[in-house]
C-alpha cells in the first residue's frame, strides 16, 4: 500500500527541518559553484517531486507526462521574456495559467470519461508526446534547433529578470521548495488533503461520503500542473536554452517522479529525501568514477535503476516510512 | 404512522439476464428502523445500490424526503443525507482509524478541528476510541463493520443504510452493535434500513421487514408476522428458524 502520509510532524521532526533549512541556508556561504549546482539540481527535483506528489502520493492520480508541465511552463515565460521582454516574474502568471489549463483538459478528458489507472497513466504520456512533436515544429520558439534566451556577462545578480550567479539560482530555488514543502503540509492538513487521501485510498468510498470526486480530482490535477510549470520557469531561466527532445521527454518525466517513489510517494519529506539521495549519491558517484579515471556514459542511468531496484524490494513504502520510524519524528512513535 | 423518509415505487434493476430486483415497493417511515432480509442473490444489495445511487434504476422512482433522488450520483445522494455502510468493507487503509471517521465528518464540517471532535464521538460510541491512532488496515473484520458504521455515521445521514454490518460479528458483538443502533434511533431520531442475515438482530432492532426472493418483495410486515408467513419460512429461513 502508498505509504502512509505523515501525520502531524512532532517536535523532533520539526527540529530536524529547522535544522535542515538552517543548513541549506548556510550553504553557499561555504560551497563552491560545483556544490552549488548540484544543490540546485536536487533542490529542482525535491521541488518537482513535490508537486508530482500532490497529484499521485496525495490525490492517487500516477502521471507519466509530468514533463508536459516543466516545458509549457519553461516556454510561456522564455517565449515572454525573449519575444516581449516581460519579466520572469511575470511571464510565471502565464506559465502558471498555460499548464494550469494543460492539466484541467487532460484531467476533464480522464477523469469525465472514467479513464483511470494505467490508462491514465497512458493519456498523460501521450499529452506529453504530442507537447514534445508539437513544439519540434513551433517555430515561434524555435522548434526542434532549440529556443535561446539571451545570456549577458551579468556583472551583478539581476532577481526580476532572474539573471545571475548560481547562487542567486539556489536561494530562489530553496525558497521554491520550501514554499512547496509548506503549501503542501497545509493542504495535507485541510479538508482538500483529507479528500485526496480518500479518492487515493478508496474512490467508491469516498463518493459515499458525499465527496465530489471529480472536483478534488481536477483539483489536484491543477495545482499539480500549476506548481510544476513554476519549476518550468526557473528551468528555462537557469539553463538558458530550451530543445523540445530534451524537455518533453518522456526521460524527463520519469526522472521527475522517481525522487518521491524512492523517498517515499505521499509523504511530505519523501520527495525531499528522494532528490537528496538520487541526485546526491549520483553525483558523488560521477565524481568518484572520473576521480579514478573512468568514463562511464550512463552510469546514471543504471545507478537511478539500482537505486529502485533496492527501494522497491527492500522499502516498498520509500525510504521516508522507515527512516522516519527510526528517528522517530512521526506522532505513532513519538 | 409519520410520512414516508424514503420510499421506494416499482423499482426494477437488470443487468443482462439477471432480473437483480422486480418491481419493489415500500416505505420507510421517519425515524423507523426497517430491515430487508432474504436469501443470497436476492437482490438485497442491489436494491441498497439503487438507493445510494451506484446504480440508476430501470424502471420506478426512488424518493427521499419527498423529492426524486434516483438519478443523482452517489455523494449527491450522501450530502442530501443518506449514509451507507459496504456489505465487503472499504475502509482507507493507510488512513487511521480516526481519519476515515474524519473524512465523513468534513461532509457538514470545513474545519479540520471541528471535525475530529465530531470524529471522536462517533468513534467513542462506536467502541474504536482506543483504537483510534491505528491503521485501518489492522482493524480485525468485527471493527471493521464498525468503522463502516461510523464513517457513514459521521457524515451525520438522516437515513443510514447498512448492509449486513452484523456479518462475522460474536453474538455478544452483535448485542452490542443492535444495542448502539437502538440509541441512535431513539436519541436521534435517526432512521435506519439495514440488510441483514442475522434474525437475531433483524427481530431485535426493526419495526418492520420486507422480504426478498429472486428480487421481488414476498413479504411485508412486523417482524414476528413476517417470520410465521410460509412462502417466508419456505424461500429463506427453513422450519426450524421459527421454533
Amino acid at each position: 500500500m502508498i505509504a502512509r502520509v505523515l501525520d502531524g510532524v512532532s517536535h523532533r521532526g520539526v527540529a530536524l527541518l529547522a535544522m535542515l533549512l538552517a543548513v541549506l541556508l548556510a550553504v553557499p556561504l561555504v560551497a563552491n559553484d560545483y556544490l552549488l549546482t548540484v544543490l540546485i539540481i536536487v533542490l529542482y527535483s525535491a521541488y518537482t517531486g513535490q508537486a508530482w506528489n500532490v497529484m499521485m502520493g496525495f490525490a492517487g492520480q500516477l502521471s507519466l507526462g509530468h514533463a508536459i508541465y516543466v516545458g509549457l511552463g519553461a516556454y510561456a515565460a522564455a517565449a515572454l521574456y525573449v519575444h516581449f521582454g516581460i519579466a520572469p516574474w511575470l511571464g510565471l502568471a502565464a506559465a502558471i495559467a498555460v499548464a494550469v489549463a494543460c492539466g484541467a483538459i487532460i484531467g476533464f478528458l480522464a477523469f469525465r470519461f472514467g479513464v483511470g489507472g494505467v490508462y491514465f497513466a497512458i493519456l498523460t504520456i501521450a499529452f506529453a508526446e504530442f507537447a514534445r512533436i508539437g513544439f519540434d515544429h513551433f517555430q515561434w520558439v524555435g522548434a526542434s534547433s532549440g529556443f535561446f534566451l539571451p545570456v549577458a556577462n551579468y556583472t551583478r545578480n539581476d532577481l526580476w529578470n532572474l539573471r545571475g550567479n548560481p547562487t542567486m539560482f539556489y536561494y530562489v530555488m530553496l525558497v521554491l521548495t520550501a514554499a512547496a514543502f509548506a503549501l503542501c503540509h497545509a493542504l495535507l492538513k485541510s479538508r482538500i488533503g483529507y479528500y485526496w487521501q480518500a479518492i487515493r485510498e478508496d474512490e467508491i468510498a469516498a463518493r459515499s461520503l458525499g465527496i465530489d470526486t471529480f472536483r478534488y480530482k481536477m483539483y489536484a490535477a491543477m495545482l499539480s500542473a500549476g506548481m510544476t510549470a513554476v519549476a518550468g520557469v526557473f528551468f528555462a531561466f537557469y539553463y538558458n536554452n530550451l530543445f523540445p527532445e530534451q524537455v518533453f521527454h518522456i526521460s524527463r518525466s520519469i526522472e521527475l517522479i522517481l525522487g518521491p517513489i524512492i523517498g517515499g510517494i505521499g509523504t511530505l519529506f519523501g520527495p525531499l529525501i528522494g532528490a537528496f539521495l538520487l541526485t546526491g549519491l549520483s553525483e558523488a558517484m560521477q565524481e568518484l568514477l572520473s576521480a579514478l579515471g573512468f568514463d562511464v556514459p550512463g552510469a546514471k542511468q543504471v545507478f537511478y535503476g539500482l537505486c529502485l531496484a533496492v527501494v522497491v524490494i527492500a522499502l516498498p513504502g520509500g525510504v521516508w516510512p522507515w527512516l522516519a520510524g527510526k528517528l522517530r519524528v512521526t506522532r505513532r512513535d513519538a | 404512522m409519520t410520512a414516508a423518509l424514503l420510499s421506494i415505487e416499482g423499482v426494477s434493476k437488470r443487468f443482462r439476464g439477471l432480473l437483480a430486483v422486480d418491481n419493489v415497493s415500500f416505505g420507510v417511515a421517519q425515524g423507523s428502523i426497517f430491515a430487508v432480509i432474504g436469501p443470497n442473490g436476492a437482490g438485497k444489495t442491489t436494491l441498497f445500490n439503487v438507493i445510494a445511487g451506484m446504480f440508476a434504476p430501470d424502471r420506478g422512482s426512488v424518493a427521499f424526503a419527498g423529492e426524486r433522488i434516483d438519478s443523482l450520483p452517489p455523494d449527491e445522494i450522501c450530502r442530501r443525507g443518506i449514509g451507507r455502510t459496504f456489505q465487503l468493507v472499504r475502509p482507507f487503509p493507510a488512513l487511521t482509524v480516526e481519519d476515515n471517521v474524519v473524512i465523513g465528518a468534513m461532509l457538514r464540517r470545513q474545519d479540520p478541528a471541528a471535525a475530529r471532535r465530531h470524529a471522536h464521538d462517533v468513534l467513542a460510541r462506536l467502541d474504536l476510541f482506543g483504537k483510534r491512532h491505528q491503521a485501518a488496515s489492522a482493524l480485525t473484520l468485527p471493527d471493521l463493520k464498525r468503522l463502516e458504521v461510523a464513517r457513514a455515521l459521521a457524515t451525520e445521514p438522516k437515513l443510514l443504510l447498512l448492509d449486513e454490518v452484523m456479518a462475522g460479528l460474536r453474538p455478544a458483538e452483535t448485542d452490542r452493535m443492535v444495542l448502539v443502533l437502538i440509541e441512535l434511533n431513539r436519541e436521534s431520531g435517526l432512521t435506519i434500513l439495514l440488510i441483514e442475515h442475522v434474525m437475531r438482530a433483524v427481530m431485535a432492532l426493526a419495526a418492520r421487514v420486507l422480504v426478498l426472493h429472486h428480487g421481488a418483495s414476498i413479504a411485508e410486515g412486523a417482524p414476528g408476522a413476517v417470520v410465521r408467513e410460509p412462502a417466508v419460512i419456505q424461500s429463506y429461513l427453513g422450519a426450524e428458524a421459527v421454533d
